[in-house]
């Protein structure tokens, strides 16, 4: 019970989220924008999740590659496919807020390519898994490419689409992060926002670390056969 | 320091040794590049330099492909067991990085010329462009290389290089074409110094991950 506190900081806090993410009053912003301001608290923390997953992911690929325990390649594979959901979830929550905002749900923004890039190189990384059959061989190759795909791809994403004009905020010329300008927000928004980027990350991790016990009692099953 | 030095330029005169002997690599590439240029000029003429630009960086990284992709192949697994003794690792990825990254600047320049002849020349600042080009293959280069190595060891050569290279080099081949449209107009645009210096730090960014990760690939 103890060990599983933050499931339950993770229930409650989704439960807060889901409820004040709805009833919690949002200032009139334009005659465009209205409530689905409210996305705020559903899609942008998805990138929060799949940010911290790939991140946590690489952290695995360099512990693995420092000691090559095959338990680190479970996490940092793992973690990685947790950050592709949550990022596929970030691009089609976004696409729906913007079919109706910006009219079509996909134009070409320089943060939904970058999205896009971000889950092109992640798949590929599964890819790469696929094509080798000798596991420790597999291990190895894939973190490195792993820790060299997350060095290339990140700068780009921080940097580029802030150099950039943008739809999204904080792009060239705007105000505020990738995130959201501050403007736009009122404390009460501030206050739903953190326990909703911490409440959907520790459901990320939550999944995540089912999919890795899945994965190391599948191993055992294998080594008794 | 000054033994780790010879090595690597004792490597990269191996490369260039055997690049003059088999002339496979320069060759083969050269004629790739002029025929995908006169594939582009028989269907198009002489395009747009918005459409001439994005042209121009699509070929560079297909012509980056082609020619880096072999780097890791002529040598068997013996003779890299016997590169890795002698000496190490981190000398040897050196090597093969500066090696691609000097063939990548004649083919850039190379197709540049090409480029010029057949499509037209819509560039107003050559030096700069010609400058821009080298930085883009060297940039490619290192990437590929690195890449080349990981597909080498997956022995699935061709078709993982493309399916890992591509979604990592787009965010490049995008600051390319960008800083590239300077070159086609008289405005200067704003931010573009940072946008380079962007690029070169992803270079260094590059080859000193290469340095770092290519023993591990190596350990066999």
């Amino acid at each position: 019970m103890l060990k599983n506190w933050w499931k339950i900081l993770c229930f409650l806090l989704l439960i807060y989220v889901s409820v004040m993410g709805f009833l919690v009053k949002v200032p009139v912003l334009d005659g465009r924008l209205q409530q689905s301001v409210r996305n705020l608290f559903f899609h942008v923390p998805m990138w929060f999740g799949m940010m911290i997953l790939l991140s946590v992911s690489v952290f695995y690929a360099i512990k693995y590659l420092r000691n090559p325990k095959p338990v680190y390649d479970h996490y940092a594979a793992e973690f990685a496919r947790g950050g592709i959901v949550f990022g596929f979830l970030g691009i089609v929550t976004g696409a729906i807020w913007a079919n109706y905002q910006w009219g079509s749900p996909w134009s070409g923004d320089p943060k939904q390519n970058g999205a896009a890039i971000a889950l092109l190189i992640y798949m590929a990384y599964f890819v790469l898994r696929g094509s080798m059959t000798d596991i420790d061989k597999r291990s190895r190759i894939s973190a490195v490419y792993n820790v060299f795909a997350f060095a290339m791809l990140f700068p780009t994403l921080w940097i580029l689409p802030r150099l950039t004009e943008s739809l999204h905020p904080g792009g060239q010329g705007s105000e505020g992060n990738p995130a959201l300008n501050p403007n736009d927000s009122t404390p009460e928004m501030t206050m739903l926002f953190w326990p909703a980027v911490i409440g959907w990350t520790l459901l990320a991790v939550w999944i995540t670390t089912l999919r890795i016990r899945l994965q190391l009692l599948t191993d055992k099953q294998l080594e008794h056969e | 320091m000054a033994n780790k030095g010879a090595h690597i330029i004792t490597l990269i005169k191996k490369d260039l040794l055997l690049e003059i002997r088999q002339q496979y690599t320069f060759y083969g590439v050269l004629l790739y590049v002029a025929s995908t240029i006169f594939v582009v000029y028989l269907s198009m003429g002489e395009p747009e330099p918005a459409v001439w630009n994005a042209l121009f960086w699509v070929i560079q990284l297909f012509v980056c492909v082609n020619a880096v992709a072999k780097s890791f192949l002529q040598d068997n697994k013996g003779r890299m067991l016997y590169y890795y003794s002698i000496a190490g690792a981190r000398d040897f990825i050196l090597s093969k990085l500066i090696f691609n990254a000097l063939l990548m600047m004649l083919m850039s320049l190379l197709s540049l010329f090409i480029f010029m002849l057949l499509l037209g020349n819509p560039i107003l600042y050559l030096v700069q462009f010609i400058g821009l080009s080298f930085l883009g293959g060297i940039g490619l280069s290192f990437i590929f290389t690195f890449l080349a190595a990981i597909a080498a060891k997956a022995q699935q050569q061709a078709a993982l290089m493309a399916i890992m290279g591509f979604p990592i080099i787009i965010p490049q081949l995008l600051l390319l074409g960008r800083i590239a449209k300077a070159s086609f107009s008289p405005i200067l645009q704003a931010g573009l110094w940072q946008m380079v210096l962007l690029l070169v730090g992803l270079d260094i960014l590059i080859v000193l991950l290469a340095i770092i990760l290519f023993p591990f690939l190596w350990k066999d």
